[in-house]
């Protein structure tokens, strides 16, 4: 029990120190959990990144599970995940109910107003640096021109677009390995 | 009735958004079209607020939405709806970690998810772009907001290519567009 609780804290306390998530964590989480606790070593940890990764989900959840299911099996994972979503829960409420009772003022709007100018900007900074990881030959670029077009003139769900671009991958592999 | 609408649909976007950050994005956004629960330009203060408070941005946004929607409860069963499929997928994978890595056709599924993945964040990012340039309106020469543009090319470079500041933490670019903002009545 009294290991569940420390999964839980300790991963509350990696959710509360990390903005933005993704590759932003890898160093708290080496201190808190590989250097601190010994719950997994350096090479462990890359390994659940990458594969956190590529798997559904937030990254951040996917590695807490990892590691508390190495821990303490399903239980361990469960509390890990609850661990890291602990201080959003707690934070975010906090803020949108401020935010939404402060949001009629003019100056209030103004300063969104700059935000979402900035939130461009970010969001283009982050697709360039997955399209660093994503996109290494013509196939890949055919997919990603196909996605964003449809997506952007039509209001299909996104499940759809990841459904047969996975297709599109096993296809696109399949054939050129039958080439090779 | 409406926080198992909120856990369904956030139990999907957890299900089938990959590549952690703004992955999630594309989701909410065709959630706002279907359920009218928040607006677009909703959407677009929260990913500043996801990104600039702790907690990893996909999750912070869950929470964001269930609480707009739902309050307090809201907040928890959309968060508990996208941690659940990620806890389900990683206890099976776990039990095959090194089967997963190998197989030749997760591999070959993901070089096709990959920049799927990244399309669908580009596609959302026009629609924020539409709402922070244009204030919504159609798209024409007259509508763009100028001030926006220059504010953008602005924190463009010093994001991108200018050195001492492109390290910088996104908090402090979303704070002094917050006060350009203000003193500019954007």
């Amino acid at each position: 029990m009294k290991e569940l609780w420390d999964l839980f804290f300790t991963f509350a306390k990696v959710g509360a120190m990390t903005f933005g998530g993704g590759y932003a964590m890898l160093p708290i989480l080496q201190r808190e959990v590989v250097e601190k606790k010994g719950w997994a070593t350096d090479e462990e940890l890359t390994d659940y990144f990458a594969i956190g990764q590529c798997t559904p989900g937030i990254i951040a959840v996917n590695t807490a599970t990892f590691i508390g299911q190495k821990e303490k099996g399903t239980a361990g994972a469960i509390l890990a995940s609850l661990g890291v979503v602990f201080p959003s829960l707690i934070i975010i409420s906090l803020l949108a109910g401020v935010i939404d009772f402060y949001s009629h003022i003019t100056w209030v709007q103004h300063a969104f107003g700059g935000i979402r100018v900035c939130v461009c900007v970010l969001i283009f900074n982050a697709v360039l640096k997955l399209w660093k990881g994503a996109v290494k030959d013509v196939g890949a670029v055919l997919i990603f021109l196909a996605v964003f077009v449809a997506s952007v003139l039509t209001d299909l769900s996104p499940v759809i677009y990841v459904l047969v671009a996975g297709v599109a991958g096993i296809l696109l592999r399949s054939r050129k390995e039958a080439q090779a | 009735m409406i926080y198992l609408q909120l856990f369904l649909e956030f139990f999907k976007t957890g299900l089938f958004a990959v590549g952690g950050g703004l992955a999630t994005l594309p989701f909410l956004e065709d959630m706002a079209l279907r359920t009218g629960w928040f607006t677009a330009a909703q959407l677009a203060d929260m990913i500043a607020v996801s990104e600039s408070t702790p907690g990893p941005i996909g999750v912070n946004m869950a929470t964001y939405v269930g609480f707009v929607t739902g309050g307090i409860p809201g907040a928890v069963v959309a968060t508990l709806g996208l941690l659940t499929p990620s806890v389900i997928v990683i206890l099976i994978v776990a039990a095959f970690l090194k089967a997963f890595r190998e197989n030749r056709f997760v591999n070959s599924a993901f070089y096709g998810l990959r920049p799927a993945s990244t399309a669908m964040v580009a596609s959302a990012g026009v629609s924020v772009v539409l709402i922070a340039f244009f204030g919504g309106n159609p798209v024409s020469l007259a509508a763009v907001d100028w001030k926006a543009v220059i504010l953008a090319a602005v924190l463009l470079v010093l994001t991108r290519w200018c050195k001492p500041t492109k390290k910088l933490h996104p908090i402090l670019f979303i704070l002094a567009s917050a006060i350009v903002g203000i003193l500019l009545k954007f």
